[in-house]
């Protein structure tokens, strides 16, 4: 079991003509990810990495049975890219394109309603069920299965959680990328939901950052609902106010949304906190009861 | 990116926003003239980005032309300090010289991005010229706010919710509507991320008119709006931010003197944080992004050294996009390019990181390596320290 995606998922790319999308698809594919076509408008007919390309979702979804799709396209069409998935019914889509302006996503989100498409993104790494398959732009082979599921703002720093999460000893279940933007799909309650009812998954990895109040609500819930151990970090402790730290949504603001702020509602959740990024698979372990060399 | 308070208000006023009539002076002799042309008591007001002009002494009350010279000689050039700008203060270049009307009752009207409910939000109170995080901390109750369904936009009955909740007079609905509906109209075609009107005035005179204004636009958006980008004022940037946003790299300056190189804006702050837990402290936030080339990390290189506080660099890259030997590439240019006169620390991992070690290796620098992240602060902090490792 895992969450989102697994061996049998049918991945698109959309935006596979680009030096990115073209760069992943190989990556994913060496992986093993099931990837059954690509998507650039007006470039229907050519193969990238032996992958068919169609010119809309809804051809390719009609001729490969998809049903995710990663989408690599620019900023400017973005948004639209990930409307035309919902619009084709996929199940998923994960978007990892970073600097879509704030208002398409707004405008997105509306369209987005009602439909049961989920979104994961968009300015995030993607998804990864480790051995299964790989949605995204993260470095396979750091990853192993196991049974810690991971959440994350930060890519980057995903990937430092699934590090040390192999290097005490344990494996991933899933780990998700739900990206640093202010609007976004996918949130941690959403994915610690998931995490909750995975019997695959034994305990969850949460990284926050400065920014927005996603934190403190996933520590209520984390409270409210969950069962299994949850350890946390939040990134920015050093962030100085009013000044936006690379993701559009890392700012404090108004003197809100600092890492003091968060960490604490964290900590009254019952939720172990790693005090620096480097600690987060020795407080797993230690939360765990596990020995660590 | 911000603007002006005169250039927010032109930019406004052109979606049918109500503002004071004014002109812009840069000297004492510009600024008489136009209270000249005015012929009536005017207001002087500081052009700087910052709230609180008034409480610095930014923002004066001209009965005449020659009082207003005289204003404007006292406020251009001066360094105004308020709540916003920092104790360094800022220096005032030109001020805005407006018609003085005569004020009734002042109101707030803001707009931001509600994140939780990924709408626009319109938000009222009556509690004009406060800010509006100090009413939210003392008095949530009196914020009115209307989220705006994106497909219909601004709903005249939403603006007139607002309206009535601050208690604007009946016969004015209608000016307050056209005014909510025109700042709605400019948020959404300019890719605001937030507007906010403080205070928002009932003149005497039966008129709704935007005493102040300011705007920023989302960084995401500009690509679309080559017009609001020649707004920017670059003298009220930090020059190094600018210069690392030309070439697409996010850089913020900070009072330490470890200057960092990450990729990832979240790794990028664990790393300052992990600087910080082991006793140092960083010169800046850079993230070089995930696209980034040979090319961009050079420059990262040189605009970190730019900084004469940098005592050590710490390198901290986990390739995802970023592929490791395209960083390791990048660093042996920059650092035969640039001459390193600094320690360097090194932190590789992720995709193709052999390849980049053996890059680094092969280039002969003196390069400190570390095997994770805390090592590589530890490390750092060390060499800023001057001390061996």
């Amino acid at each position: 079991m895992s969450i989102f995606i697994d061996k049998d998922t049918r991945v698109l790319v959309q935006g596979i003509t680009g030096s990115v999308g073209a760069f992943h698809t190989k990556q994913m594919l060496e992986y093993g990810t099931r990837i059954v076509g690509g998507v650039t408008p007006g470039k229907a007919g050519g193969k990238i990495e032996g992958v068919p390309v169609f010119d809309t979702v809804h051809d390719a979804v009609k001729a490969t049975g998809a049903n995710a799709s990663v989408v690599y396209v620019p900023p400017g069409f973005a948004a639209d890219a990930i409307c035309e998935a919902f619009d084709a019914g996929l199940d998923i889509v994960i978007c990892i394109t970073e600097g879509i302006p704030i208002l398409d996503m707004v405008k997105a989100k509306r369209f987005m309603e009602g439909k049961k498409t989920r979104l994961v993104g968009p300015n995030c790494p993607g998804v990864i069920t480790p051995g299964e398959c790989k949605i995204g732009i993260m470095p396979g082979y750091i990853h192993k299965p196991g049974t810690i599921g991971i959440v994350s703002k930060s890519g980057t720093l995903t990937y430092e959680a699934v590090h040390q999460v192999t290097a005490i000893g344990l494996g991933q279940s899933t780990c998700i990328g739900i990206g640093g933007d202010p609007v976004n799909g996918t949130n941690f309650i959403d994915v610690l939901s998931a995490f909750q009812a995975d019997p695959k998954t034994e305990a969850v990895i949460m990284i926050g950052e400065i920014g927005g109040t996603a934190e403190e609500e996933a520590a209520a819930f984390v409270k409210a609902k969950m069962t299994k151990p949850v350890v946390g970090f939040v990134a920015g402790q050093t962030a100085p106010k009013g000044k936006r730290m690379g993701h559009a949504g890392a700012i404090i603001s108004g003197g809100k949304g600092t890492a003091a702020e968060k960490i604490e509602a964290f900590r009254a959740a019952g939720i172990s906190v790693s005090e620096t990024p480097s600690d987060m698979g020795k407080t797993l372990a230690r939360r765990l009861g596990l020995k660590v060399k | 990116m911000n603007i002006h308070e005169y250039q927010a208000k032109a930019v406004l006023s052109r979606y049918g926003v109500a503002v004071p009539k004014g002109k812009v002076a840069n000297t004492p002799a510009e600024a008489e003239a136009i209270a000249g042309e005015f012929g009536t008591a005017v207001v002087v007001k500081a052009q700087i980005h910052a709230g609180g002009r008034g409480k610095g002494g930014g923002v004066k009350f001209a009965k005449t032309p020659e009082e207003a010279r005289e204003y404007a000689k006292q406020i251009i050039g001066m360094t105004l300090v308020t709540h916003q700008t920092g104790p360094q203060g800022k220096k005032v270049k030109r001020v805005l010289v407006e018609q003085a009307g005569r004020i009734k009752r002042e109101l707030y009207l803001g707009m931001v991005i509600d994140r939780g409910m990924s709408r626009v939000v319109m938000m009222a109170s009556t509690e004009g010229g406060m800010e509006i995080e100090t009413v939210a901390a003392k008095t949530p109750g009196k914020i009115l706010k209307e989220w705006i369904d994106p497909a219909v936009g601004l709903m005249p009955f939403q603006a007139r919710k607002l309206a009535f909740g601050l208690g604007i007079p009946g016969e004015l609905t209608g000016k307050a509507v056209k005014f909510m509906t025109g700042l709605y109209k400019a948020f959404v075609d300019t890719d605001c991320s937030l507007a906010e009107i403080n205070p928002l005035v009932l003149t005497e005179d039966g008129d709704i008119v935007a005493l102040d204004a300011k705007m920023n636009f989302d960084g995401n958006g500009l690509f679309r709006h080559k017009d609001l980008e020649a707004l920017r004022d670059l003298d009220e940037e930090d020059p190094t931010e600018t210069e690392a946003s030309g070439f697409g790299l996010s850089y913020i300056s900070l009072d330490g003197d470890i200057g960092c190189m990450v990729n990832g804006a979240g790794l990028a702050m664990a790393t300052m944080d992990m600087i910080k837990h082991c006793g140092g402290s960083p010169a800046n936030f850079l993230d070089v992004g995930g696209g980034a080339t040979a090319e961009a990390v050079t420059n990262a290189f040189r605009l970190i050294l730019s900084d004469p506080k940098v005592k050590a660099i710490l390198v901290n890259i986990f390739g995802g996009i970023m592929r490791c030997d395209v960083i390791a590439e990048g660093v042996v240019t920059a650092a035969k390019t640039l001459g390193l006169t600094v320690p360097l620390v090194v932190r590789l991992e992720g995709t193709n990181v052999e390849k980049g070690k053996e890059i680094l290796a092969a280039s002969k620098l003196n390069i400190i390596s570390a095997a994770d992240m805390g090592d590589a602060a530890k490390k750092a902090v060390l060499a800023a320290a001057g001390r061996a490792n």
